[in-house]
């Protein structure tokens, strides 16, 4: 069974909501991606989303946009971000989704993407710039491997795009709290709840919230609506406050994954 | 294939690859562009506009001097530029603002890169009392400044982009950031024929009308469709504008990018003569890119050509070889923009000085009974600071 399903469905056991950190990989180094991610599983995030940067990410607000520059300044490449997985499933059972764009992986070959993804053991794939319809290939490959597929549902979704997704989603289906890019928001739209509702309805799959959530009271908040959550802008300050001193910025982004946790765990 | 599939794909090129977000919107836009196209009405309401408020028909004009030096095929110019706002993007524009009104919009919003598309959004917004905010590259802002102030004055802000190149492609990842944001009230006209499904059609269809007029103005002043077509290629919206029309006769089509500093040094913005097939702003077309999918930093003296990516149907005309593409460096385009000013007394923009260069190499080998249409697609005005600073 695929680390993501597993993973959904102990919290389901325990009757907790998952907490889904993203990171960029490569920022500010592969290795200290290693001991972030190491250190997000230990302060109990429950699923890491790593970004593979790309030189024009549409769907990512200043925060990501920043971290994918300094990944890709920094020299890091999809298939280093490969080799760095492979070492890590070592030591590491946390399940990890890539996020990227599809030039990246059209470039690196859809098939060789997914087979790498299986090879390395990354559990699933999320690439915002790939609607469904133009997925054919990669849920074909992403099928036979057993690499989650994750598709977005957005606030403007069509209820017959909504079913398509939940159809194509395999994982978990990504909810977009709002319409815009990734970013820290103090405020989010009221309408989540009842658009979760909606998802849930058709769809017996776990539904994750993200775009906006910055603050251990909005992941409360999310946490009570959905089976998960996903913070990212929020994390990705703090590695970029910390540049240039790993040992404080491991620390302060455990503190930080230990409150979040705590929120999403007892909501 | 004549049109699209109805996924948007030009053979293997085009679809819509976008965030879900935009997907409703570009669904929304699909159908009321095709009720637009099918009333009457639409179409008679902007002929009207294109007649005159942006002064169409423009001439086909016998370039007698240009053709002298040349010394071989007759070289006719399709004077785009001699429209309002002074460049072909206002056909777009005229179209695709007027289709906002119908989707009952209030805000429309585009990048630019020369300032070409951004001030006949700007123009075409004031005209119709609309919000306008224009996306456009630090680096552009700096070269095209003359264009900058003329957006302002026509009441648009004009949003400086400091990310990657800090040139069109940013500025567009820029505008696709705020659409996304926007969506519900906000119309994205993009001023090429590129971007996700319906745009590379839809633009093409409102760019078409040169063409369409070139067409009739070839059988009426030479009697006879032209043996070639010059049109220089950075999205490619004056290139299809003025190849669509012409698809069927057995007329040559060339499409000029820019080689920048020659095609050897990584810095130009050739995408179809050394681009790889990639996905770029909504759709699957050549783009420029390294080894990693990365996108690469394009580079031209003409900042409306200095772009990374390529409308998908001239992908589709490159693989069928319906069309020829081929690329000018910045210093050919440069002496091309002095032959047709010291000869015609026509002042051509940087971006058609490229188109200008390789009709008069083309025409040298052709006998003189051949006809060649460049498509004059703007003037000069707007470079003339970057040509007074490397003349």
């Amino acid at each position: 069974m695929n680390r993501i399903d597993k993973k959904f469905r102990e919290l389901k056991r325990e009757g907790k909501k998952a907490f889904i950190a993203y990171i960029t990989a490569g920022d500010p180094s592969l290795s200290v991606t290693k001991r972030i991610v190491l250190s997000l599983e230990e302060s109990g995030a429950d699923i890491v989303e790593l970004g593979i940067p790309f030189s024009d990410p549409i769907a990512d607000g200043p925060t990501i946009q920043a971290a994918s520059h300094r990944a890709l300044a920094g020299g890091v490449t999809l298939k280093k971000i490969f080799s760095m997985m492979g070492a890590l499933r070592k030591t590491t059972r946390i399940p990890v989704a890539f996020m990227t764009y599809y030039n990246p992986v059209l470039k690196y070959g859809v098939e060789k993407f997914v087979k790498s993804c299986k090879h390395n053991g990354v559990d699933g794939v999320i690439i915002p710039d790939l609607p469904h319809e133009e997925a054919k290939d990669l849920i074909r490959c992403a099928r036979r491997e057993g690499v989650a597929t994750i598709f977005l549902a957005a606030p403007t979704s069509t209820r017959k795009r909504i079913k398509d997704i939940v159809k194509s989603s395999t994982g978990f289906i990504y909810y977009v709290s709002l319409t815009g890019v990734t970013g820290a928001r103090s405020k989010l739209p009221p309408e989540i709840a009842s658009n979760v509702r909606a998802i849930k309805s058709m769809a017996r799959k776990p539904v994750a919230v993200g775009f906006g959530i910055s603050s251990p009271g909005q992941a409360r908040d999310m946490a009570r609506i959905a089976d998960g959550v996903i913070v990212g802008s929020a994390i990705v300050k703090i590695v970029a406050a910390n540049q240039k001193n790993s040992k404080m910025l491991i620390l302060k982004i455990s503190q930080f994954t230990k409150t979040l946790a705590r929120g999403i765990h007892n909501a | 294939m004549r049109s699209p599939d109805r996924h948007g794909y030009f053979g293997n090129f085009g679809g819509k690859f976008v965030p879900e977000t935009l997907m409703a919107a570009l669904s929304e836009l699909e159908i009321a562009y095709k009720k637009a196209c099918a009333k009457k009405a639409f179409k008679e309401e902007l002929d009207s506009y294109l007649k005159d408020y942006a002064g169409r028909p423009t001439p086909l004009y016998f370039a007698e001097r240009l053709t002298e030096r040349a010394g071989g095929a007759r070289i006719y110019l399709k004077r785009e530029d001699l429209l309002h706002t002074g460049a072909h993007k206002i056909n777009n524009t005229l179209g695709q603002v007027l289709l906002a009104l119908k989707m009952g919009k209030s805000r429309v919003i585009a990048e630019t890169g020369a300032g070409q598309h951004g001030v006949a959004t700007a123009t075409v917004a004031a005209l119709f009392g609309l919000e306008c905010e224009i996306f456009m590259g630090e680096e552009d802002i700096k070269r095209q400044a003359v264009n900058v102030f003329k957006m302002k004055l026509l009441k648009a802000k004009v949003t400086p982009v400091s990310s990657g190149s800090r040139t069109l492609k940013d500025a567009m990842n820029e505008a696709i950031r705020n659409w996304v944001t926007n969506v519900r009230t906000t119309y994205y006209c993009i001023g090429s024929v590129a971007g996700p499904h319906p745009y590379p059609v839809m633009v093409r269809d409102f760019q078409s009308v040169i063409g369409r007029e070139a067409r009739v103005q070839s059988l009426r002043i030479f009697k006879s469709i032209p043996d070639h077509i010059v049109a220089c290629v950075g999205g490619g919206s004056n290139a299809m504008g003025i190849f669509y029309a012409f698809l069927n006769d057995k007329v040559k089509f060339a499409g000029v990018e820019a080689a920048g500093l020659g095609l050897g040094t990584g810095k130009h913005a050739a995408t179809l003569c050394k681009g790889s097939v990639g996905v770029l702003h909504g759709s699957k077309s050549y783009i420029l890119q390294d080894d990693d999918g990365q996108i690469e930093i394009a580079h031209s003296i003409s900042a409306g050509l200095d772009y990374p990516g390529v409308g998908p149907e001239h992908s589709c005309f490159k693989e069928s070889g319906r069309a020829q593409y081929v690329a000018v460096t910045d210093k050919q385009a440069l002496e091309g923009f002095k032959m047709l000013t010291e000869l015609e007394g026509i002042i051509p923009a940087l971006e058609s000085s490229h188109a200008v260069y390789y009709a008069s190499k083309l025409a040298k080998k052709l006998s003189k009974d051949k006809k060649i249409i460049v498509c004059l697609s703007g003037r000069g005005d707007k470079d003339i600071d970057i040509v007074r600073g490397v003349l």
